[in-house]
């Protein structure tokens, strides 16, 4: 009985080899087929793309400067929001700074008196670094207060190093009522 | 009527009757070598500006659109810069070859100019083994690459060369092949028989499939031949930084890359001359009134924009196709291109014997 399984199957990886060599050709030819069908399906695509050249997806930047239209998550650089009072959000927590893992932002405290004589933290200079920025998104996700956001201004080049440092507090803003 | 043929006599009569025969050789040669240097220049600004154009619009961008109008003397400021800076040889360079490398891939060009048929009776040497003189010449181009290569004294130019020399003759034999498909068809090497022999229909109409066969191999083995994606192996930006003429700066490079253009110009004006009838107007059969209205356009212009398709179509595949590794390029060659292509021309001499074409 041993024997004669061995038998079969030697007869039949005989028939499976058989098979390949004459399944050689056939492969050769499908293969020169479907070598040619993928190229001709790329083909179509590109020509598809050059016949179609009115729909470009490039930004002619510097031309369509006035209508340029920013996706919502282009991060550009940090501010600190003012409202029409300017009047800003910040109450000096530096948990933005602490956030930051490049030292980009150093906020400097003073303690403003209130009309009932209590002593009050806030902030004196928020102060950023734009040239460390990584716009990394992770000040503004540590703001309690959604004081900071990020811009979508782009065009930050200077001729001096030190314009890149900026204070972000406008002169004269406080800090809204009612933030804590 | 003004046609090149007819510019060409009177010039020619002209000189005759001015000067002796001498002289008139003499003169006819600057006039022919001027000619050529001034058709390199004009093709080297419109199809470099015609790749960006082309490659622009496949990728959905609008290409170069600052210089001139609608960037159209952008190639002309390229090659300004090129001509105002340095050409800078190496230290380690071998010094001759390396400058004179430059100089054989463009005699290399000129050459294969003389016997394309621009126009009705408009060529520059008419020989009676066109074909032979054009698959000999267009060989001599691996050398100066491997010139190139070696003499720069860099590893990744003499690695590009190495892969330009493999692939540049293996991929001769494919497009000899298929070149050799229409010798047999039209009986003749001569280019002009070629030509005269399509008068009733192009040899791509004619020939049935083992001549569109051979047509698509052509197209494959001449791309490969001019070191053009995909099988721009030879340079390779991202592996080689430009392959064999990496240390090349300057008019020096801009000849590398002017004969790369010229190249392919001519392999396409070959492959227009032997395919697709050369200045033959669409001839269909018999069709007398038909064949007229095709004669009224000039010859030359179905030339150049049978030259200019064929161009245009090997562009289309260097913006398509990824690139090929050195294995699978020789495997294409070897192991498809070569049997297909040996068994394709068993295949149109029995065509050319029994008569089966139109």
């Amino acid at each position: 009985m041993q024997e004669f399984k061995k038998e079969v199957s030697f007869v039949e990886k005989n028939k499976i080899a058989i098979k390949k060599k004459n399944m050689f050709i056939v492969n050769y030819i499908k293969d020169v087929f479907n070598g040619v069908k993928s190229l001709v399906v790329g083909l179509r695509r590109t020509m598809y793309y050059f016949s179609h050249h009115k729909e470009i997806i490039t930004e002619q930047y510097p031309d369509n400067r006035d209508t340029l239209v920013l996706p919502d998550r282009f991060k550009g650089e940090v501010i600190l929001v003012h409202d029409e009072n300017n009047e800003h959000a910040c109450t000096g927590c530096t948990a933005c700074e602490l956030a930051c893992p490049n030292a980009t932002i150093k906020i400097i405290t003073k303690f403003d008196i209130s009309p009932e004589g209590k002593k009050k933290k806030a902030i004196d200079k928020f102060v950023y670094h734009l040239e460390l920025c990584t716009m990394c998104n992770l000040c503004i996700v540590a703001c309690p207060t959604d004081a900071i956001k990020m811009a979508q201004t782009f065009e930050h080049s200077v001729y001096n190093r030190a314009e890149l440092t900026k204070v972000l507090n406008k002169q004269g803003s406080k800090i809204r009522e009612g933030v804590e | 009527m003004l046609s090149f043929s007819n510019i060409s006599k009177s010039i020619d009569t002209w000189l005759n009757a001015t000067f002796n025969s001498t002289w008139t050789m003499l003169f006819e040669m600057v006039i022919a070598g001027v000619g050529v240097i001034s058709l390199f220049a004009i093709l080297g600004l419109v199809l470099v500006l015609m790749e960006r154009r082309v490659a622009a619009w496949i990728q959905i961008r609008l290409g170069p659109n600052r210089v001139g109008p609608g960037g159209m003397l952008q190639s002309l400021a390229d090659t300004v810069k090129l001509l105002v800076k340095e050409g800078m040889t190496p230290d380690g360079a071998d010094k001759f070859l390396f400058n004179l490398a430059p100089f054989i891939a463009i005699i290399v060009a000129m050459l294969l100019m003389a016997p394309i048929a621009f126009a009705k009776n408009f060529q520059l040497w008419d020989m009676n083994i066109g074909v032979l003189y054009v698959t000999a010449i267009s060989s001599i181009m691996v050398i100066s690459i491997l010139m190139a290569g070696w003499a720069s004294n860099n590893k990744y130019s003499l690695m590009g060369a190495m892969r330009s020399g493999a692939q540049i003759v293996s991929y001769e034999l494919s497009a000899g092949l298929s070149i050799l498909a229409i010798v047999v068809l039209s009986g003749s090497l001569n280019l002009n028989d070629i030509i005269q022999s399509q008068a009733d229909g192009w040899w791509i109409f004619k020939g049935h499939i083992p001549v569109i066969i051979a047509f698509i191999i052509f197209i494959i083995a001449v791309t490969a031949e001019t070191n053009r994606a995909p099988f721009d192996l030879a340079e390779a930006e991202s592996e080689l930084t430009a392959g064999f003429h990496t240390e090349y700066s300057g008019m020096k490079f801009a000849l590398f890359f002017l004969a790369e253009y010229i190249n392919v110009f001519i392999v396409c004006a070959i492959g227009a001359t032997l395919f697709l009838g050369g200045w033959m107007p669409f001839h269909i059969g018999n069709w007398e009134s038909f064949n007229h209205i095709m004669d009224y356009i000039p010859s030359s212009m179905w030339f150049f924009s049978k030259t200019f398709f064929l161009i245009f179509l090997i562009m289309w595949f260097r913006w398509t196709f990824p690139r090929l590794r050195i294995d699978q390029l020789l495997n294409l060659e070897w192991k498809y291109l070569l049997p297909i292509s040996m068994f394709n021309l068993l295949l149109v001499t029995a065509m050319a014997i029994l008569g089966w074409h139109f």
